[in-house]
């Protein structure tokens, strides 16, 4: 077994058994729960839950992530004394926080929906939302180790990994609104997606909209995402963007993790 | 007797604050090592470049006659005993033990005489954040001895441990000095230190003023303890005479 995965089995054993991880999959089991009982119809449900999955799923990984490491300093400095190299021990690391999170996740949201039996297209639809919700994971919790590796003081660790949610789930939606308002005169539906896959949220936001037909409401702009989204440059862009996400935090965070003095 | 870790001219600095500067010390093989000073002297700064967890600005560091680079393998060789004990909270003592076998690839049978000396083999299968600060260190302990390593680093070994506890865990490094093991150790404690050091490397703003046998401090500085030995090197005029 390699020393990523070593380290990986007993960080995710500890991971998996936090009492925090334990309540983040019951909330999501709670709320697509209640909203399926509310509304009864899955579609809807999967339809509420997007915005749910958008906010939550990053704050959780991100805030989650930045303290469980802060917590682990101490244990990574008796890990760093052993016969193994950083960039495995930060892969196990990063590994142990990202799986159990996007396990949990998965499940708590899962359960409601599999116990209800559902057909072919909601499947694919609960498909699309479980796995937006868990390339979202993998990229905020690589923001996470970043971080809590950058950052010395856990507390403008802490401001950081809020921030970062802050700026990319509100403020850079706040930008994107600015420069369409700014330049309406002029036709931006590429300038527009390309803001949109600056930010991982977004693209998120956009692939799953377009999942559940939302394009329709957005009129002409709608239909230009839909038709980009549909084609394969589209896909590969996106597929691209999403790449780039969760591995520049890694490459970045392996980065300052070789060079940090402990 | 040969130099189990050699360092030469090795300095450090955390921004405008040098930690170390050019520090030459050889821990010989076979011989309780104690590192003193006063608190931010670089005592820890000088062990984690030991162990690699620091990168020195320059200087060279080696360990067995081999210089430490890019290379892990010469950890599987020390053991450490870092001064905080803090684990995963949901992993248990016997998890952790398990983890490292697995780290260190080692199938075979560990060390496991202070688990039982310490009294701690019933609390292995608690969850570490249910174990009181004592039992963690004697578990940090018992973690350092488990692979039978030739060097042992420990930073402050004995604070937070009863007295009873103290002093197993100091006939255990005794009893493996006897056995051709070498160890680094950094203590505040003097008189523990006394009992257990044959040389000492004095560190004072990250210098090593004095690198020598516990003896021989002793002599130089005319006093009969280890205690006001450090004292009198202390003292500005000792200073003064070394610079």
């Amino acid at each position: 077994m390699s020393t990523v995965l070593k380290v990986l089995k007993y960080q995710a054993r500890d991971a998996i058994r936090s009492r925090w991880l334990i309540a983040y999959g019951i909330f999501f089991a709670l709320v697509a729960e209640g909203l399926l009982r509310l509304g009864g119809d899955p579609v809807k449900a999967q339809l509420s839950l997007i915005n749910v999955v958008l906010l939550v799923v990053p704050l959780v990984a991100v805030v989650f992530g930045t303290v469980y490491l802060y917590n682990a300093r101490e244990f990574v400095e008796l890990l760093l004394a052993q016969p193994l190299k950083r960039r495995q021990l930060y892969g196990g690391l990063y590994l142990g926080l990202a799986i159990p999170l996007a396990v949990v996740f998965t499940v708590g949201l899962g359960i409601p929906f599999a116990a209800r039996g559902l057909d072919p297209s909601s499947w694919s639809a609960l498909a699309a939302l479980l796995g937006t919700g868990v390339v979202l994971t993998f990229v905020f919790a690589g923001i996470a180790t970043l971080i809590a590796v950058r950052c010395e003081d856990r507390l403008r660790g802490l401001g950081a990994a809020i921030g970062a949610w802050l700026l990319l789930t509100v403020i850079y939606d706040g930008f994107v609104l600015f420069v369409l308002a700014a330049f309406s005169s002029y036709p931006l539906e590429r300038a527009t997606l390309a803001l949109m896959m600056a930010n991982p949220i977004d693209i998120a936001r956009l692939a799953l909209l377009l999942r559940f037909d939302g394009a329709a409401l957005m009129g002409y702009t709608g239909a230009v995402f839909l038709k980009f989204f549909d084609g394969s440059a589209g896909v590969a862009v996106t597929l691209a963007a999403l790449t780039v996400w969760v591995t520049l935090p890694i490459a970045l965070g392996v980065r300052a993790f070789e060079r940090k003095d402990f | 007797m040969t130099g189990m870790i050699q360092l030469s001219a090795l300095s450090k600095s955390f921004g405008p604050i040098e930690v170390l500067r050019s520090v030459d010390l050889t821990v010989r093989r076979g011989r309780v090592m104690a590192i003193v000073g006063p608190n931010g002297a670089g005592k820890t700064t000088l062990i984690k470049s030991i162990l690699g967890l620091t990168h020195p600005d320059s200087g060279r560091i080696t360990v067995d006659g081999v210089g430490i680079g890019r290379d892990d393998a010469y950890r599987a060789h020390i053991g450490y005993m870092p001064q905080i004990s803090r684990f995963p909270d949901n992993l248990t003592a016997r998890d952790l033990i398990a983890m490292l076998k697995d780290l260190r690839n080692v199938k075979a049978s560990v060390d496991e005489d202070l688990i039982d000396r310490l009294g701690i083999r019933d609390q292995l299968g608690k969850p570490l954040r249910v174990l009181s600060g004592g039992t963690k260190q004697k578990v940090n302990a018992a973690l350092a001895f488990l692979f039978s390593p030739e060097l042992l680093i420990l930073d402050e070994p004995t604070a937070g441990l009863d007295p009873l506890s103290s002093s197993i865990l100091k006939d255990k490094i005794l009893a493996l000095r006897s056995a051709g093991k070498t160890f680094v150790v950094t203590s505040h404690v003097m008189s523990e230190l006394e009992t257990l050091a044959d040389d000492v490397a004095f560190i004072l703003q990250g210098r090593a003023l004095f690198v020598g046998a516990l003896d021989e401090l002793k002599r130089v500085t005319r006093q009969l303890t280890l205690e006001r030995a450090v004292a009198a090197l202390m003292s500005p005029a000792f200073s003064e005479a070394a610079a």
